[in-house]
């Protein structure tokens, strides 16, 4: 494509068979978006910068029982779990707050395959968010135990690993579904920050068993401490499903809909 | 040209709440022409051309551009060019950014953003600052230039000579009589006449949802005013007067007449009157159809 048109240096590009824009296209056009504006650049440096810092501070000023992979990734996944939200409700809401929709929407009339191509391309960001906060934390466990002598076990490793990243994703898709469904980004923020913990604060005084059924961060909480069970599993579905499956259904269905001025 | 219309709006309808912001709006853009969409602010020009492509779901009717519905056009950037707002840009992308994604999308080489941000008669420098740093008229640059991308067969602007300078104004009826010539069909939008009348083959007038008029730019300007300077005007002011024929005085001199051309003639013939010019008064002609056409439907100005 691009050797082409170099060569074909004022020429109009060649009228090539219509075919619907590829789905990964747009997908590539949405990861873009997400990195060529100054906010967004920021926000991604954050993201990335975030945990190597977490994990140095903690290198050097935990105390040495502590320095172990189950406590750098809890740590340094805290601050992505602030952020991520934002970068999905960014996704979602940018179309609108700068009104780029007129053209993206007329560019690609099907605003479903926008919105999965936006959806899959912050998914794919956090994904690479997270594994990078893995590696950062075995990188910060095996310094905690060759500079400080730290504790350095791996215990649960596995298990901490999927189970933080299942956490940083589920709040990501929160913000996703959140921008969706309010498509203004303070509204957004405002709702992914202050509902699901003013809602454990109305809650806490209640029995966990009962309000992990619809108190997310409750219902993630034993994921944290390793001992989910299967019921457990359940409570943290029915959560998920409240917090992001329905905004987020109803996200979609307002986008599709929505008159785009 | 081809016998199907390159837009087919048929009885396009749109209701708020009640109210009925476009009524039943229909009307083709032939094939390699240019169509003016003519009407006062918050006439329901916008809202038509919304729905034309997609963006507002109309109440009644359809609409058609090359034969199909826009939102069932394959990658429709590749045929058909749109600029519906040239503010609504991301303030934070550079001009080029902005049609570097538009390629990417469409699936056209990088390169081809550079060739429109040189059309479109930007600079280089100016195409590598934030578009929140331009100027109106840079913006509408920017807009048609995004609208050229896919080097389409259609145009569809929405008061693409907004915030233009007399230059860019020229800059922008040179562009798009190239782009008819070259067989690609316009349909645009303006609230003022003058921005159009010179380079619109066809006019569509709308007034609060309404067509009003419909025709070809020559067929509206017909009986609608000609305009006659002869060696002894005040005889044939006479002369009119006397068989009864209504007339104004034109401030550049001579008259502007509501009668056919030839009984005019006629008219200085019989009074023994040499013309020095007969024609049709585009101006003011069309001036006076637009005014006429709109003061009805126009809507009074109680907001601000």
């Amino acid at each position: 494509m691009t050797t082409a048109a170099t060569t074909a240096a004022t020429t109009t590009p060649i009228d090539r068979a219509l075919i619907p824009i590829p789905f990964g296209r747009l997908v590539r056009t949405e990861l873009r978006k997400l990195t060529d504006t100054r906010a967004g650049r920021w926000l991604l440096l954050t993201l990335v910068a975030a945990t190597p810092i977490v994990a140095l501070v903690m290198v050097f000023t935990m105390s040495t029982k502590d320095l172990n992979y189950a406590k750098f990734v809890d740590y340094t996944s805290t601050p992505e779990k602030l952020l991520l939200p934002i970068l999905g409700i960014l996704t979602m809401t940018s179309e609108w707050s700068q009104r780029t929709g007129l053209v993206t929407f007329v560019l690609e009339p099907k605003r479903g395959r926008v919105l999965l191509a936006k959806g899959v391309a912050a998914l794919g960001l956090g994904i690479g968010v997270s594994i990078l906060m893995l590696l950062v934390s075995v990188v910060g466990n095996v310094l905690g135990q060759s500079v400080r002598n730290g504790d350095g076990s791996w215990n649960f490793a596995g298990q901490v690993s999927g189970e933080v990243t299942l956490v940083l994703l589920s709040w990501l898709l929160l913000g996703i579904a959140l921008g969706m469904a309010l498509l203004i980004t303070a509204a957004a923020i405002l709702v992914a920050f202050v509902v699901p913990n003013m809602f454990s604060a109305f809650f806490g005084s209640g029995s966990k068993n009962t309000t992990a059924w619809f108190d997310l961060n409750q219902a993630q909480s034993p994921l944290y401490s390793h001992d989910i069970t299967g019921k457990g599993w359940i409570q943290l579905l029915a959560a998920s499903a409240l917090w992001i499956g329905i905004p987020m259904l109803l996200g979609a269905m307002r986008v599709r809909r929505t008159e785009v001025k | 040209m081809t016998t199907t219309a390159a837009i087919r709006v048929a009885d396009l309808s749109k209701d708020y709440r009640g109210t009925r912001a476009v009524d039943s709006v229909s009307f083709d853009v032939p094939h390699g022409s240019i169509t003016g969409f003519l009407g006062p602010n918050g006439a329901g020009k916008s809202t038509t051309l919304r729905m034309l492509v997609g963006l507002t779901e109309p109440t009644g009717g359809s609409a058609t551009v090359l034969g199909r519905r826009y939102t069932e056009l394959l990658n429709p950037g590749r045929r058909v060019g749109v600029l519906l707002d040239a503010s609504a840009q991301h303030s934070g992308r550079t001009g080029l950014e902005i049609l570097r994604l538009g390629a990417m999308m469409m699936g056209l080489p990088d390169r081809r953003a550079e060739e429109m941000i040189e059309k479109v008669g930007l600079s280089k420098a100016e195409s590598r600052r934030r578009t929140g740093t331009y100027s109106l008229g840079m913006r509408q640059r920017l807009g048609v230039a995004h609208a050229l991308l896919g080097d389409p067969k259609v145009l569809i602007l929405d008061e693409p000579a907004n915030g233009l300078d007399p230059a860019g104004i020229h800059w922008m009826r040179t562009l798009l009589k190239e782009f008819a010539d070259d067989g690609g069909s316009v349909l645009l939008s303006s609230h003022l006449l003058h921005e159009i009348e010179v380079v619109a083959d066809d006019l569509v007038v709308i007034g609060r949802g309404r067509i009003v008029a419909r025709g070809s730019k020559n067929d509206l300007l017909a009986g609608s005013g000609v305009y006659v300077r002869s060696t002894d005007d005040e005889g044939l002011a006479a002369g009119m007067r006397a068989v009864g024929v209504g007339f104004t005085d034109h401030p550049d001199g001579g008259f502007t007449v509501g009668a056919e051309a030839e009984h005019i003639a006629n008219i200085a013939a019989a009074a023994g009157i040499t013309l020095r010019e007969l024609r049709a008064d585009d101006e003011a002609g069309l001036e006076q159809l637009f005014l006429r056409l709109t003061a009805d439907d126009a809507r009074e100005d109680v907001k601000s």
